[in-house]
């Protein structure tokens, strides 16, 4: 009985989802349970559930960063720009790395050692590179990357397995032993928790901070190229709006937004929802921008149901308190 | 003399001031730039496009002022200038008036849709108003199938030539009813937050939310009110957005949300709550405006980098507003430990009346 307590908690709920909406898909599609529809499914997302992975830390540490997407795409911007006269291909796709780099310490710097809140420093960023991508491509789309680099986004490399999804679950094993077994990942969750007391302990939170932004600018950056190699090509607006679905991911997998509580179990869970939810909106002919719709409301839910959950839960123990009272009297 | 310059001098005017100072700068410097910039013709142009992002960002300010945040605008102007568009191509003989209340009154109830989860389902605004922001605009796109568009020609004549009719004019210079409306909202929001109860009430639950639940201050009602009467707002920017533009896309306004916080975040309204000033709010929306469309005409650089210096913009102004402004409200906040014994006698008359 101890061991089936866990499915009453939101885990088991986005469990009990997730096997709902297979069950749909299953019958509702008959070619959604083989491999290469599942393999297609993540590969659809798959920039969106890598930058997820961060975003969990960031959100754990009561921060947030809305400028991923245009991270992505300004990070991509920037190769497209420099292949587009000339450089050695290898140094573009650096240079698009450096550019998160510095992307995400200007948040980073913002945040920890100017004391802004996040949510308007990324937002100034979200705004800020979107320009700057803008500015270097303009209207055009520039595309015609090395075969070698389009294979890499659009064919296998192992197996049925393309490289993106390799590098997905490789991030993912490294997130899960740093936030749930290691040092650093318990500081995430102190700050997280309370920035003060976790100051007062001796915790380094400007450096933490620091490096949470730093590395969610690179891990976009690197999604970002991800992107362009998947896509064959970059515009000014490629993977614009792209923090709404990643929080989404994040926030249903029951991470609070206010920080010091959450699971990669259960972001993990939440990415696979979303993902199959999609898919299967998607054999079923429904848009792009109707699922975006839907995924906004999967937002607000996740959100607004533990809340009403918690009420009623307090609504209950202070009856069944006044009850114990009366017959004790 | 310091004091005196304390009592008759804010540090929220020195900001408003260096704004108007920044804003006569843009100005100036374009008008040597750029070929009859002075024209009526720009003016028109600028000050139409400023009326529709400052009525937004009046109401944007009044839930900013209570430490939340709508990041739906941009849909709500988008949905009811496209749903107005729709209903006058369809019933080309309604009433003006009715057409502008079904405008503001669909903003309103999408308002309240975003108010009712914020303060009474607790969720946090910025997710709230992401998560509309994004079903606002499915809307949208989903509603009129097959019709996708609206168009200047199906629109009855009355819509069009309230975009361009002058309702006044000073020497050259037209004010065009727009312009109007959106000035006559802003004196009123400006009286209210600085006079009617429920305008302080606003500072007061942004700059302390627990101390004005503490209080007593129905905390849950006046976000709710803020929140409708900021979706009451882009309702009215959706219909200015109508009469303005005319052609319409599922993709209208999109992005606006941005814009619009920009403006009142470059105006001095405080992301955390509890300060900022509707005129603030119109000068950051001024600034903001006068930059883009000068930039749209200016040769020297590409008009692309109109967003990447309104983030930059933003910045700047926060960082100031974190590191200037607030080192000088300290040093205005130090008078109160200085008052003479006589002031804070009179203070406690002046405050209780009836003692």
């Amino acid at each position: 009985m101890r061991r089936l307590e866990w499915l009453k908690s939101w885990e088991g709920l986005l469990l009990a989802i997730l096997i709902v909406i297979v069950v749909l898909n299953t019958f509702t599609t008959p070619h959604y349970l083989q491999a290469q529809n599942q393999i297609n499914l993540f590969q659809l997302n798959i920039e969106k559930i890598i930058v997820a992975l961060i975003m969990t830390f960031i959100i754990i540490n009561a921060e947030i960063d809305l400028s991923v997407g245009s991270v992505m795409g300004l990070a991509g911007c920037v190769m497209a720009f420099l292949f587009e006269r000339g450089v050695p291909f290898e140094m573009c796709l650096l240079a698009g790395l450096l550019t998160g780099v510095l992307a995400g310490a200007i948040n980073g710097f913002m945040v920890a050692h100017v004391g802004l809140t996040s949510l308007i420093v990324t937002l100034a960023g979200q705004i800020g590179y979107r320009g700057l991508a803008h500015v270097l491509l303009e209207n055009r789309s520039v595309g015609n990357f090395p075969d070698w680099f389009d294979r890499l986004g659009q064919q296998p490399l192992v197996g049925p397995f393309p490289v993106a999804l390799i590098t997905f679950f490789v991030l993912l094993i490294i997130a899960l032993i740093i936030l749930q077994w290691s040092g650093a990942g318990r500081y995430v969750f102190v700050i997280g928790y309370n920035r003060e007391v976790a100051r007062y302990s001796g915790v380094n939170v400007r450096r933490v901070k620091m490096t949470l932004f730093v590395m969610s600018g690179v891990i976009s950056a690197f999604a970002g190229l991800l992107l362009a190699a998947r896509l064959g090509s970059m515009r000014g607006d490629t993977a614009l709006g792209t923090e709404l679905e990643v929080i989404t991911m994040v926030v249903l997998g029951g991470v609070s937004i206010f920080g010091g509580t959450g699971s990669l179990f259960g972001v993990l869970l939440s990415i696979l929802i979303i993902l199959n939810l999609r898919n299967g909106m998607g054999l079923l002919n429904i848009t792009g921008e109707i699922q975006t719709g839907v995924i906004g409301i999967l937002l607000i839910l996740s959100v607004l149901l533990p809340n009403i959950g918690r009420g009623v839960r307090e609504a209950w123990s202070r009856r069944r308190r006044v009850q114990r009272i009366r017959v004790e009297e | 003399m310091m004091e005196r310059l304390k009592r008759y001098f804010r540090p929220e005017q020195l900001r408003e001031l260096s704004l108007v100072f920044l804003i006569a700068l843009i100005f100036l410097f374009f008008g040597t730039q750029i070929e009859g910039y002075f024209s009526p013709r720009i003016f028109n142009r600028v000050t139409s496009d400023v009326a529709i992002i400052a009525v937004v960002a009046i109401g944007e300010t009044l839930v900013l002022l209570t430490r939340n945040f709508d990041l739906s605008v941009g849909s709500i102007v988008g949905l009811t200038a496209f749903a107005v568009g729709k209903l006058l191509t369809f019933h080309p003989d309604m009433l003006p008036i009715v057409a502008l209340l079904s405008a503001i009154g669909l903003g309103a109830a999408l308002g309240l849709l975003n108010g009712l989860l914020v303060s009474f389902g607790r969720v946090p605004s910025i997710i709230v108003t992401l998560g509309t922001m994004a079903i606002y605009r499915s809307t949208l796109v989903a509603y009129p199938a097959g019709t996708k568009n609206v168009v200047t020609n199906d629109l009855p004549q009355w819509i069009l030539d309230l975009g361009r009719v002058q309702l006044f004019s000073i020497g050259e210079f037209n004010i065009r009813p727009v312009v109007a409306g959106a000035l006559v909202m802003f004196v009123i929001f400006q009286l209210v937050t600085s006079y009617l109860r429920f305008g302080r009430r606003l500072y007061a639950i942004g700059s302390n939310p627990e101390a004005a639940r503490i209080g007593g201050l129905p905390s849950e009602r006046i976000v709710l009110s803020a929140f409708i009467l900021c979706g009451a707002m882009a309702g009215l920017g959706g219909f200015m957005f109508l009469v303005r533009y005319g052609d319409l896309t599922p993709a209208a306004a999109q992005g606006m949300e941005l814009q619009v916080i920009a403006a009142a975040v470059v105006g001095g309204v405080s992301t955390n709550g509890g300060s900022g000033t509707m005129i603030g709010a119109l000068l950051g929306a001024l600034m903001i405006n006068l930059l883009q469309q000068s930039l749209l005409r200016w040769l020297v650089i590409s008009d692309f980098w109109v967003d990447a210096l309104l983030g930059m913009l933003i910045l700047v102004a926060v960082t100031i507003d974190a590191v200037i402004i607030n080192r000088l409200r300290n040093i205005w906040s130090q008078r109160g430990l200085e008052t003479s014994p006589v002031d804070e006698k009179k203070m406690i008359e002046e405050e209780s009346p009836d003692a």
